[in-house]
């Protein structure tokens, strides 16, 4: 009996603490609820989120570089489809290995496995490397045939600048070449689309426009596993194309005169002297861009940057001359718009034997024998030196330099457009104060009235001044880059627009002998007569017997134009060697004068400037002009196919 | 000489067939067929190894389930003690020619099994422990005498699963073990006085514990600790179940397991992927099952005559609570990863054996219900 009472009390024992232990289970099991329903329902958007971003990993692809086109719409920077390796470098385990087997599938040189090293080492451990932008598809082909036993190593297509037509170009385009640390910190835009390998401009325009011409990155999203390896695609927002650049350059007028640099140190500048188009900018010597896009060879670079020739300097914008004769046209003009001189004056040349004197310095013609007794026309279009002493000493420097300014000279003519652009110098008394801490000489204002001395011009500001005294003295604004507002015809009705309420005395008006700022199409003459003067003086330069390029003139009323030659000392010249009298081609290349030329063409009707350098070439009438008639003829017969390709362009737009 | 008269009858097998808990096993079917899915979904919904094996062991621990279900109660209580001394014996054997694994000494190679005695250890424990407060008095449960036996037996598993090392069951035999002396009727204070004691002496024990055993309770408190090395599972894991939400991301489309973000996912993050896939509903729809097969063991205890049957089940309910509220609150990040299977669920030849041979003794404390066995 007594086991029974005890085994029923037990029994009761057992229910009840089982039902209390059923009461904690089911209070534990309450807990496990509301545990599951804070993960799942209260905070499942956090979680949905690291989930996502667990499994889904993004990758940019390289953005589509706008293209750089020249006004007949030719490409001069393309998109060429490349083929790449980049290697991950937080999934490579040996990268010793990967990089053994990669030397023997792709035949790498010890040169390309330097740079490999070099790149790892500045690179996190998480980055991707580019081991190789540029595979031949031999090469690409068989290392996606190896792919699965190389990780990390993945192979790319991607696309990368091309120049199709090579070095004819490279001053004005420019360059692109790898982002760098520098680039990166200069501008947002790059570091927003930096990829690995990501190209950007270096020089040029493709410098000058990186956030206009890089694009925009496209998306790649991949699921990947906990491993990092993708398993699918799951979205691909497609990288965008830049904008598309166009510029006001003419690809056959830059060859051609890129061909007439050939060999030569100097520069060609050509331009519309209405629009301000600059048609023709051409530097030599010059290189192949393509070169740098993979990034250059130690040879290669040392090449270009050890030639004497220095094909790195853009001399066009960044290379400063003096204008020597060039000048001229310039100088008298001051001297007419101020009145100091009356054109019909004679001054006697007597050669050597009887040169220029100031205060007991001497100064010399070029022409040994002399010009005899010489007007104003005639000494422009003889270029006679002394007269133009005289005419300076008469006119001041100061004077002058309001005049030189006005035209063009001593400024930046692309503004910020190309980083290495000069200004050059104008000087004036004020100038030599402040920059030297002297006072001007008299002398040095003989010598700056053949464009000698402190006087300091780039080829494009030569032409920039001739186009300005071709069109009648109107101001214009130069560019390099399509600009739609501008037109021949809206500029001709702008010039002719400022006259309307005016009258036709411009002889009294001191409002343009000072130095001031002055509007587009402003005119920039006190007296059109002055500019009519000057033109017609060009003219005979050009065209009539004595005159210093009658050489390389037309006789075609089509082709005919006026130019001025300029040929200027690099070096001073000591009276013995005035005595030896040497032949250009007998003295040393580095010392040998600069021959330049500027011009404006056609004569009748005007529409285009040109500038012509060949450093070191002799003189302007034998280095420069023949150069400058040639691509003249070039212009004039591309003409009527450049204003249909405006129009065209205007109409479809 | 202890003597033991046994209070039994014959059945017929229609009795025996009508008194089979077709519920249980249905419930039992249901646990089994989604484990087969849950698997299936590690493989990416390839029928391959570990679906395969999983399904056959399945199959055939079922089966076995079935076959002794019919083995009378009374064998059970017969060899109780035997029983527990094989499990021992075989635990023994393990720490010297266990097969090692990441580490630790577990399994014992049986050629058609790698068998965990461990994990068979959790239901001998039960069965020895029935055995043991089947002949006791309630009076003479608080005897110290009888208090130091029942510890005894109990720590010497603990110890030597401990020593595989394998704290993770070590602790479930020993909360299993707590929990079946605390039924019998064991004095509350005595607990209450061993978990003063416990607390007292934690810092001694954690300097007891393995290195990466320290880590990962440290990194229960905070996972973020070290998100790559020791807090990865329980990050991972938290959030694979949070981004399956109220619907889950449906079957074989959890991401986190199939992107091998889930560490374990065959065995103890079953449920992980399980929720991921199946979502809050899914979850709640499982925990039910697992109520239902619990109340189903706590039911069958109650219409048991025999002392033994009862402790045997509630012991055995206990215990199968024990697993599934340890397994899911790791995986849910509340409790610290110590390694505990989830029944059925968890791919593992010895925990569904285990699970399978507790079942068939409640199930035979069911068909044998009206077996009395005696006290002497």
């Amino acid at each position: 009996m007594q086991n029974r009472a005890s085994s029923i009390e037990k029994s009761r024992l057992i229910t009840r603490r089982v039902f209390m232990l059923a009461a904690a289970k089911l209070l534990l099991i309450g807990g496990i609820t509301s545990r599951l329903y804070s993960l799942q329902i209260s905070d499942r958007e956090k979680y949905e989120l690291l989930s996502d971003k667990n499994r889904i990993r993004e990758w940019k692809t390289p953005p589509q570089r706008g293209f750089i086109v020249d006004h007949f719409n030719n490409i001069l920077a393309d998109n060429d489809r490349v083929f790449q390796v980049h290697l991950d470098l937080d999934q490579i385990k040996n990268f010793n290995e990967v990089i053994f087997k990669l030397k023997n599938i792709l035949k790498l040189s010890n040169n390309e496995l330097k740079k490999i090293y070099r790149e790892k080492e500045r690179l996190k451990p998480w980055d991707t490397l580019v081991a190789s932008d540029n595979l031949n598809w031999t090469q690409f082909s068989k290392l996606n045939l190896y792919l699965h036993d190389l990780e990390g190593v993945k192979p790319v297509v991607s696309s990368s600048r091309f120049y199709p037509y090579k070095d004819s170009l490279v001053h004005v385009v420019g360059y692109v070449g790898a982002a760098s640390q520098k680039d990166i910190e200069r501008k947002d835009v790059i570091k927003e689309n930096l990829v690995p390998g990501l190209k950007v401009g270096k020089s040029g325009i493709e410098y000058a426009k990186e956030t206009q011409l890089i694009g925009r990155y496209g998306i790649k999203r991949y699921e990947v596993n906990s491993s990092g390896k993708r398993i699918s695609q799951i979205d691909y927002i497609k990288e965008t194309q830049g904008e598309k650049i166009k510029l006001t350059i003419d690809l056959e007028v830059q060859q051609l005169a890129q061909e007439l640099l050939k060999g030569k140190a100097g520069s060609i500048s050509a331009m519309d002297i209405y629009t301000g188009e600059i048609i023709a900018m051409a530097s030599s010597p010059t290189y192949d861009p393509n070169k740098f896009t993979h990034g250059i060879g130690h040879k290669d670079w040392g090449e270009i940057r050890d030639d004497p020739l220095k094909p790195l300097v853009n001399k066009s914008i960044a290379g400063l001359y003096s204008p020597g004769s060039t000048f001229k046209p310039l100088v008298a003009l001051a001297a007419l718009e101020f009145g100091t001189i009356d054109p019909e004056r004679p001054i006697l040349c007597k050669g050597h034997k009887h040169p220029y004197e100031l205060y007991g310095v001497k100064y010399h013609c070029w022409k040994k024998k002399g010009h005899g007794y010489m007007r104003l026309r005639n000494a422009i279009k003889q270029s006679c030196d002394i007269y133009f002493y005289e005419m300076a000493r008469l006119l001041g420097v100061d004077r002058l330099a309001i005049i030189a300014k006005r035209y063009g000279l001593g400024s930046n003519i692309l503004k910020d457009l190309y980083f290495d652009e000069k200004k050059g110098v104008v000087p004036n008394t004020l100038w030599k104060k402040n920059a030297i801490g002297k006072s001007w000489y008299l002398g040095e204002t003989v010598i700056n009235g053949i464009g000698q001395g402190y006087i300091q011009t780039t080829p494009l500001q030569l032409c920039l001044m001739t186009a300005q005294i071709a069109n009648g003295g109107y101001k214009i604004k130069p560019h390099i880059i399509q600009d739609e507002s501008i037109d021949y015809e809206s500029a001709r009705l702008k010039i002719a627009k400022q006259f309307v309420n005016e009258t036709a005395d411009f002889s009294n008006d001191e409002k343009f002998l000072v130095d001031r700022d002055y509007k587009l199409y402003e005119r920039l003459y006190r007296n059109p007569e002055n500019i009519k003067f000057i033109k017609d003086a060009m003219f005979g330069s050009t065209n009539e017997q004595y005159g210093t390029s009658y050489k390389s003139r037309y006789d075609d009323l089509k082709y005919q134009y006026a130019g001025k030659t300029g040929t200027s000392q690099v070096k001073r010249i000591t009276e013995e060697e005035r005595k030896l009298d040497l032949d250009q081609s007998q003295i040393e290349y580095k010392n040998r004068d600069h021959a330049l030329f500027i011009a404006f063409a056609p004569y009748k009707n005007p529409r285009y400037s040109i500038s012509v350098l060949v450093e070191h070439g002799g003189s302007g009438s034998s280095g420069a002009a023949p150069l400058a008639s040639k691509l003249i003829k070039k212009i004039i017969d591309r003409h009527s196919l450049r204003e249909q390709i405006k129009k065209g362009s205007s109409s479809l737009a | 000489m202890l003597t033991e008269r046994l209070n039994t009858r014959n059945y017929s097998l229609f009795e025996k067939l009508k008194s089979v808990d077709y519920f249980l096993i249905l419930i039992i079917i249901l646990i089994g067929a989604i484990s087969v899915f849950a698997i299936y979904s590690t493989e990416r919904g390839e029928f391959s190894f570990y679906t395969k094996n999983h399904l056959l062991r399945l199959l055939v621990f079922f089966g076995m389930f079935l076959v002794l279900s019919f083995v009378r109660i009374t064998f059970w209580y017969k060899n109780a003690y035997f029983f527990y001394a094989v499990c021992v014996s075989l635990l023994f054997i393990t720490l010297f020619f266990g097969l090692m694994a990441s580490g630790s000494r577990r399994w014992l190679d049986l050629y058609f099994l790698n068998l965990q005695p461990s994990e068979i250890m959790k239901i001998a424990i039960i069965v020895c422990f029935a055995r043991y407060y089947h002949r006791i008095q309630t009076a003479e449960i608080q005897n110290y005498k009888f208090i130091l036996v029942p510890l005894i037996l109990l720590l010497i598993p603990c110890y030597l699963v401990l020593q595989q090392p394998d704290l993770g069951t070590s602790i479930l035999i020993a909360g299993t073990g707590v929990i079946i002396i605390w039924l019998a009727g064991l004095n509350i204070k005595y607990f209450v006085y061993s978990a003063l004691l416990l607390i007292v002496s934690l810092p001694f024990a954690v300097s007891l514990l393995k290195p990466y055993q320290k880590s990962r309770i440290l990194t229960f408190f905070n996972p973020d600790r070290d998100p790559l090395g020791a807090g990865y599972q329980i990050i991972q894991s938290k959030i694979a179940i949070g981004s399956g939400g109220f619907f889950g991301k449906g079957f074989l489309k959890g991401t986190q397991s199939y992107l091998e973000f889930l560490p374990e996912k065959h065995t103890d993050f079953i449920f992980t992927l399980f929720s991921e896939e199946f979502g809050f509903i899914g979850s709640i729809m499982l925990l039910l099952l697992y109520i239902l097969l619990i109340y189903r063991i706590i039911s069958i205890g109650f219409y048991a005559k025999s002392f033994f049957s009862k402790l045997f089940c509630f012991g055995f309910a206990s215990a199968i609570f024990l697993y599934i509220f340890v397994n899911i609150s790791m995986v849910l990040g509340l409790l610290p990863i110590v390694g505990a299977p989830l029944p059925i669920m968890s791919y593992g030849g010895s925990s569904m054996l285990s699970i399978m041979l507790g079942l068939s003794i409640v199930m035979s404390c069911k068909i044998y219900s009206q077996d009395q066995i005696s006290n002497y």
